[in-house]
């Protein structure tokens, strides 16, 4: 079966024709419905790769397919959340969840219509974070961590069939870190979405993905690939089993010769 | 409200009042001529000796200055658009803007009295041009400094680039735009008073102008109060303005403290 986010031999570098190479010879492949997690060194490109993807940078050689088609266009059909919330301070956090519905279409030509339905809609995500009632307030007067389930949110709304979390975590203490790793499980689980997340994190990586790439340090490509065979629903306690340790084990090994 | 709240409340006042005090009291003591520094007194007097030269004046310039500011907030609000939108048109403007920017306005004057003749239409536009410039800038420094991971967001979507200027540019620019106008209203009187008094027979700037000529410098002094009364009101409705649109860019607390 062909993949739905497909990268192939992709080379990229920022700032025209002298710039330094930012990744070089990236391939990877992520099929339908399936989790991918990105890990590597810092400044690398991953985060390069996750606007290669979704049609926000043009590579310089080799191609970018997602669903079937070539990618020479932002990909419209994507949701993405990074590590900053990039809630709108002028709008409630209900009014930004809809902000995605007022660009993407059939929604955006609904909106008068629909509003009410798609309000309510909002509501139900936000109580599926864990945020019920929330809606009304201003994104400045929710935690950090709480925005951040709002930002995760504003991703889903529009039903994308492509997520792409760039490091939705990170600012996140650990408590809520894996609350929200929950959330995601549990959404990719409903919603069978094509998920690609990148994180510095190797536990989530494993918990959460059904295959990991390792990137090596720039020009990034993938060294290493690791398919999670832990079964699903995975439950928090995986992450103390020996089997779930050995494999983060193996990857951070991945990355140490990554780095070098 | 706790006593320091309520000396912050009173604070402007009590200087107000300490630098009047202070004022008449050193003309008093250093004997200092009424032609050279008039007291506080004086200046009042002048107020009501001259109650209604000055309330024709200070209307005239009040209008000027308003209709130039007007001009100004219109055009600069285009301009800054227009330079926020297109990196082509701000590199091609900006030089021009900067170096325009440059040019003293008083300068400007007999040029434009050259065109338009001495009167109104000078001091507008003296006005409406002193003060376009921190307009464009600030509306322009909105658009350039929209989050770039804001921006992906949207694009990701399928965002046109009108989208996310209507989404997210124009909102956020908002505080900029109205923080610009309490400069720009400021500059306006600066240039409406500055034509006024080089190249007009009406106006605030041209009445002491003439009161200079005939020396009734109390005269002078009550024209200088009646445009920092103007100013600051027309001040203190563009800063209720912005609190008012903007009132989601003002959480901070560090300008309360
Ligand atoms: N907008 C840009 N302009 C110029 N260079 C850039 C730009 N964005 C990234 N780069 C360069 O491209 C390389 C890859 O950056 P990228 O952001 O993809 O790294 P990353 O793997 O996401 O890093 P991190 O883990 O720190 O987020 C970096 O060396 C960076 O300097
Ligand atoms: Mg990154």
């Amino acid at each position: 079966m062909s993949a739905f986010v497909a990268l192939d031999n992709v080379t990229h570098a920022y700032g025209g024709a002298g710039g330094t190479l930012a990744v070089d010879g990236l391939s990877i492949a992520v099929e339908a419905g399936e989790f991918a997690a990105v890990v590597g060194p810092s400044g690398c490109g991953k985060s390069t790769l996750m606007k290669l993807a979704t049609g926000l940078q043009f590579p310089r050689t080799g191609a970018v397919t997602v669903a079937g088609a070539a990618v020479n266009a932002p990909v419209k059909i994507a949701g993405m959340a990074f590590q900053a919330p990039t809630l709108l301070p002028w709008r409630t956090t209900a009014e930004n969840l809809l902000l995605p519905l007022e660009i993407v279409q059939p929604y955006r030509g609904q909106m008068r219509r629909r509003k009410a339905e798609f309000r309510e809609r909002a509501e139900r995500l936000l109580a599926s974070v864990g945020l019920a009632g929330q809606g009304a307030k201003f994104p400045w007067e929710l935690s950090g961590g709480m925005q951040q389930r709002a930002s995760l949110c504003r991703a889903l709304i529009h039903e994308p069939q492509l997520l792409m979390l760039d490091e939705p975590f990170a600012a996140l203490d650990a408590f809520t870190r894996e609350e929200l790793w929950c959330v995601i499980r549990d959404l990719h689980a409903a919603r069978k979405i094509t998920v690609i997340l990148v994180t510095h994190d190797l536990r989530e990586a494993v918990f959460l993905a059904d295959r990991v790439f390792v990137m090596s340090a720039r020009p990034g490509r993938v060294v290493a690939e690791k398919r999670i065979e832990l079964p699903r629903p995975r439950d928090l306690e995986v992450t103390f089993i020996p089997q779930f340790q050995d494999i983060v084990h193996e990857l951070r090994g991945h990355i140490i010769k990554a780095r070098q | 409200m706790n006593r320091t709240a309520i000396i912050v409340r009173l604070s402007p006042w009590l200087f107000t009042i300490g630098l009047l005090i202070v004022w008449e009291a050193s003309v008093h003591i250093f004997k200092i001529p009424v032609f050279f520094l008039p007291p506080p007194t004086a200046v009042a007097q002048a107020f009501v000796e001259f109650a209604g030269p000055l309330a024709r004046n200070s209307w005239i310039t009040l209008e000027t200055t308003l209709i130039g500011f007007a001009l100004a907030v219109g055009f600069g609000l285009l301009l800054g658009l227009l330079v926020g939108w297109s990196r082509t048109i701000y590199a091609g403007l900006y030089p021009l803007m900067i170096g325009f920017n440059a040019i003293p306005k008083v300068a400007v004057v007999p040029i434009l009295v050259l065109w338009f003749g001495i009167g109104f239409i000078p001091a507008v536009l003296t006005a409406f041009l002193i003060s376009f410039f921190p307009i464009v800038v600030n509306v322009a420094t909105g658009l350039a400094t929209i989050e770039p991971e804001l921006e992906d967001v949207l694009k990701a979507l399928g965002a046109s680039k009108l989208d996310i200027m209507r989404k997210v540019g124009i909102p956020r620019t908002l505080p900029y735009f109205f923080g610009s106008l309490k400069v720009a209203i400021t500059l306006a009187f600066v240039g409406s008073v500055i034509s006024e008094s080089v190249a007009s027979n009406y106006g605030i700037g041209n009445l002491m102008l003439q009161a200079q000529a005939q020396f009734q410098v109390p005269l002078i002094f009550a024209g200088l109060v009646v445009l920092a009364i103007e100013g600051i009101a027309m001040y203190a409705v563009m800063a209720i303005l912005e609190r008012r649109m903007t009132g989601w860019a003002q959480r901070s607390g560090f300008a309360q403290s």
